[in-house]
């Protein structure tokens, strides 16, 4: 297989968000053809660059599936799989980024605040962020301020997204991000809170640096604040 | 390929079997007592040919017949009434297909009204805050026109979920007279859609130029016969009991010629009929096997509607009330009884109280297009866009209706239970469960594009105002935008040169248009 | 029963809509009891006189009833099943208000028009006139113009009232007008119309005298003629 012919064809399966090569993928008919996983493993096994990968593999793919998002011929479950296959990508690509001079665009740190179960919210945001080309650690579900703050100190992220479904659970927020200014890490990372009760105002009046009303926002709010 | 309504695979039984029986039986006694009052003496003279005991009554006036029908007469007509009814369409693809005993629902529009409804959407401003203006739909009531009857068969000729098409207003320009209306009024609306026409006859005489016209569209006398384009509705009942004498002549035509027809009774419970729902049934039935007897009496074998439009009063006006509860069950009751009989029901539903579109209008059809859709009549006409029980016709609320005829269709969709799907999925499952998000999105992709997934409400807007009738407006303006099928010219010209009383200005073709 | 007895059922039977002793009346445990036709006949049997029987017992039944439709204590059907007993009531007496020659509030002729058979309208306000103490006579149904102007020309009602629910029937009342013209008859009698497809407008267009649409509205109209 060609150089040029496996980026085209990570591209391609990007487009169909096939993970690995029992994916159907969204035209069917593909099962048994490599998915992105087996494309990036022997990307690599060629010692393919992997900013061309990333770029002209990943990043190309995803610009082309917005559009298609744009033009209502793709909708939320098609981001989501072509998401979740170029953070598969990013995942296996993980340990060559830095030989490679290429910085992750960030690091974020998740968690279901304390008394909270709820996560569907936060795993979209995972796929998403990932997808973007964001290391992104899921911490888990009720999260004791504490625990929180000890992985923001441990991790060193750029991000902290909090996330709640309910009204009774959304106060830990508040309490978190007290947590951290005690701990002086405040001002070390952005947190950006999600969730059904939350909102602007909430968001503002616990002093979080933003809010997303779902995963895209989300994204865009860590977008614009990822300093480039 | 006939069109598809939807099969109703559990219809919904308001009655038991035992309760169907009882109505039966009792629709048999009182067509003997007290019988039939008939002022058609053809029909008088039939029902006594055939063995009926008719006397006749005394009236200078209104000549008139008592008319005792015997168990015999109305069983061998249930006998030889056809069980299925094929409605003929321009495009055959619109065709209908309709088996008294399988519940498959076609949806229709209807019925005539005098009054058209315009709409249109200024913009109101906030008293106390001008700088806040919002747009308000305005109805403004006025008198149908032809040139309206062409329209609404446009737009219902685009409508998704209607499977066929009665006319939906009462011509009333300032040239149209009695003899001159039906001819334009079948002309206009056969003109404007490729689906089945069904409508009513204002005068007998018309009869033969409506159907040579249909003859010429079809392409034939023998191609009519093979695919009726067109149908009649003839309520020859005034409740209680009575025949009345041009509708019943017309019915007798109709027959003869066997072209499909209704065969319709409206009582309304609490005034002419009882109020009870054992007595408008056992009255209603009645009336509708005596129309059914003569129909047989008359051609063995012509097909005919088991005609059901049974109302209740309101009690402050003693007007019909069609929003109300009971008018539903009652309808639902005259399904069960045709379908007992396995003769196609012409059932009722969607018509409200209420003037305007709005929640009321809403919640009225909805609820009734509903129950009686899921009791599963074969010809459903359901009211697209009528308001204030039959007297108004509004584009923008057949247009609401269609959205919520495309929920009731979707609704009763077949479920997809079977070994491989469940395999599938549970394959699925534990691929899922294994992963750290536990997400089943990947997988909606394909059901997504195989139409198996519902579409949200289709006038949603961005949920902060209410923005139903403005995008319904714009819905409705689309689908009048979209081009339809004429008669094509050769045809048309044929039709103008032998069916007098055509308006000039129906015709597309005409020089200056 | 003394007299005072026999006014105080006859009017509570008229509230109550019972015609004659198999009704049930509101109440329904009156069946089988005297109705209003009973009572009627004991009354004048007892020579109560009709002025009487008229103001105190069926006129005074039929204020309570409209007190309790005004309430919505009572709806049409109850007020139709006091009317009708009323007009039970008035048919009785009929032949001997005329001999004492007593007057009706009017005579009313009423019709549904030529080529129109529809009449549960007409129906309901003859019942409700009846009720009301006017003298009725329902012509009928699908009713030839010259037998209206006929019936005019030989009886001389007071009012005519036409009814009509097609709108290519309604054009018969502009017909009828026109007769009374040619007739001379035109300012003999007030013409009144109603049904669903006229209209005040339709009445002005074609000098009918009012339009009432429905029986209370007729019964107010005569009033304030």
């Amino acid at each position: 297989m060609a150089k040029r012919d496996i980026i085209s064809l990570i591209r391609e399966n990007v487009i169909q968000g096939r993970v690995a090569q029992d994916d159907e993928g969204l035209d069917g008919g593909m099962v048994g053809e490599p998915g992105v996983t087996e494309l990036i493993e022997k990307a690599l096994a060629k010692r393919l660059d992997v900013r061309d990968i990333i770029n002209k593999g990943l990043t190309e793919a995803m610009n082309l599936v917005g559009q298609k998002f744009e033009q209502k011929e793709y909708y939320i479950p098609d981001m989501l799989a072509s998401a979740e296959a170029v953070g598969v990508a990013m995942k296996l690509l993980e340990p060559y980024l830095a030989q490679s001079g290429i910085k992750p665009k960030g690091k974020v740190l998740l968690a279901t605040v304390k008394g909270d179960l709820h996560d569907i919210g936060k795993n979209i945001v995972t796929i998403l962020l990932r997808g973007a080309g964001y290391t992104v650690k899921d911490l888990g579900n009720d999260m004791e301020p504490h625990s929180i703050v000890n992985a923001v100190r441990a991790e060193k992220p750029q991000f902290l997204g909090l996330s709640a479904l309910l009204t009774s659970t959304m106060v830990n927020m508040r309490d978190t991000i007290q947590a951290l200014e005690e701990s002086g890490l405040r001002d070390k990372v952005k947190v950006i809170i999600g969730g059904a009760p939350v909102s602007e105002e909430y968001a503002k009046s616990i002093g979080a640096d933003g809010y997303g009303s779902d995963g895209f926002q989300a994204l865009a709010v860590i977008e614009s604040l990822t300093s480039t | 390929m006939p069109r598809e309504g939807i099969l109703v695979p559990n219809p919904y039984v308001r009655i038991t079997d035992e309760q169907v029986q009882q109505i039966h039986r009792a629709s048999l006694q009182v067509l003997l007592d007290p019988g039939l009052i008939c002022f058609s003496k053809k029909a008088a003279e039939i029902f006594h040919s055939h063995g009926a005991e008719v006397t006749t009554a005394s009236s200078a006036d209104h000549p008139h017949w008592h008319i005792k029908i015997p168990e015999k007469l109305v069983i061998e007509a249930l006998d030889s009434a056809p069980k299925t009814v094929k409605l003929g369409a321009r495009n055959p693809d619109n065709a209908l297909i309709m088996r008294g005993d399988e519940p498959r629902v076609y949806f229709i529009s209807g019925s005539e009204t005098n009054i058209w409804l315009d709409v249109d959407f200024p913009a109101y401003v906030k008293k106390s805050d001008s700088s806040i203006e919002i747009q308000v739909p305005e109805f403004h009531p006025r008198r149908a026109t032809v040139a309206d009857l062409c329209q609404s068969a446009h737009v219902c000729e685009h409508l998704e979920t209607l499977d066929g098409y009665i006319r939906t207003v009462n011509i009333q320009d300032e040239d149209i007279t009695e003899d001159n209306k039906d001819v334009n009024k079948f002309f206009a609306s056969l003109n404007n859609t490729t689906k089945h026409f069904m409508s009513g006859l204002t005068k007998l005489e018309q009869l033969d130029n409506v159907v040579r016209m249909a003859e010429l569209i079809a392409g034939g006398k023998e191609a009519l016969k093979e695919n009726p384009i067109i149908s009649f509705i003839t309520c020859l009942v005034k409740s209680p009991l009575q025949f009345v004498e041009d509708t019943t002549d017309t019915f007798i035509e109709v027959c003869r010629r066997g072209l499909p027809t209704v065969v319709s009774s409206s009582p309304q419970a609490g005034t002419t009929a009882p109020i009870k729902e054992a007595g408008i049934m056992a009255q209603i039935n009645a009336e509708v096997l005596a129309g059914i007897t003569l129909g047989q009496m008359v051609n063995k074998g012509t097909p005919l509607l088991y005609g059901s439009v049974p109302v209740m009063a309101r009690m402050d006006t003693l007007g019909d009330s069609y929003g109300s509860v009971e008018t539903s069950q009652y309808n639902i009751d005259c399904v069960q009884m045709a379908r007992f009989y396995k003769i196609p029901n012409y059932s009722t539903s969607g018509v409200c109280d209420t003037k305007i579109p709005g929640q009321q209008a809403s919640i009225e059809r909805l609820f009734s297009d509903i129950v009686v859709t899921l009791s599963g009549p074969q010809y459903l006409h359901c009211a697209y866009g009528l308001l204030d029980c039959n007297a108004v016709f509004c584009l923008l609320q057949a247009v609401l209706d269609d959205a919520h005829f495309q929920m009731i269709k979707f609704f009763l969709k077949t479920p997809r239970i079977n070994q491989q799907e469940l395999a599938e999925t549970m394959k699925q499952i534990k691929e899922v469960v294994a992963t750290p998000q536990k997400l089943y999105i990947r997988y909606i992709r394909q059901v997504m594009r195989s139409g198996e997934i519902s579409a949200p409400y289709p006038f949603e807007g961005d949920g902060e105002s209410d923005s139903v009738f403005a995008l319904a407006y714009q819905r409705m303006n689309e689908l009048l935008a979209k081009p339809v099928e004429h008669i094509d010219p050769d045809t048309t010209a044929k039709i103008f040169r032998e069916i007098p009383g055509l308006l000039p200005r129906l015709n597309v073709y005409k020089e200056g248009k | 029963m003394t007299e005072d007895d026999i006014i105080a059922r006859l009017k509570e039977n008229v509230i109550q809509g019972r015609k004659n002793q198999d009704e049930e009346g509101i109440d329904e445990k009156l069946s089988g009891t005297p109705g209003v036709v009973e009572l009627t006949r004991l009354a004048l049997e007892k020579n109560i006189l009709p002025e009487e029987i008229i103001n105190k017992a069926l006129t005074a039944g039929m204020t309570v009833v409209g007190e309790k439709y005004s309430t919505k204590e009572y709806f049409i059907p109850d007020m139709l099943a006091s009317a009708e007993a009323v007009g039970e009531a008035m048919d009785i007496l009929k032949p001997i208000l005329e001999a004492a020659k007593v007057e009706t509030k009017g005579k009313f002729a009423i019709a549904t028009v030529q080529g129109d058979i529809h009449d549960i309208g007409k129906n309901i306000v003859a019942i409700l006139l009846r009720g009301a103490g006017y003298e009725v006579n329902d012509l009928g149904s699908d009713v030839a113009t010259e037998k209206i102007i006929d019936f005019v020309k030989k009886e001389s009602p007071d009012y005519l009232g036409l009814s009509a629910l097609l709108t290519t029937t309604m054009t018969e009342m502009g017909a009828v007008i026109e007769a009374l013209k040619d007739s001379g008859l035109r300012d003999k009698v007030k013409v009144l119309i109603g049904g669903a497809a006229v209209s005040d407008e339709y009445a002005q267009e074609i000098g009918a005298d009012a339009y009432c649409m429905d029986g209370f509205q007729a019964i107010k109209e005569l009033d304030s003629f």
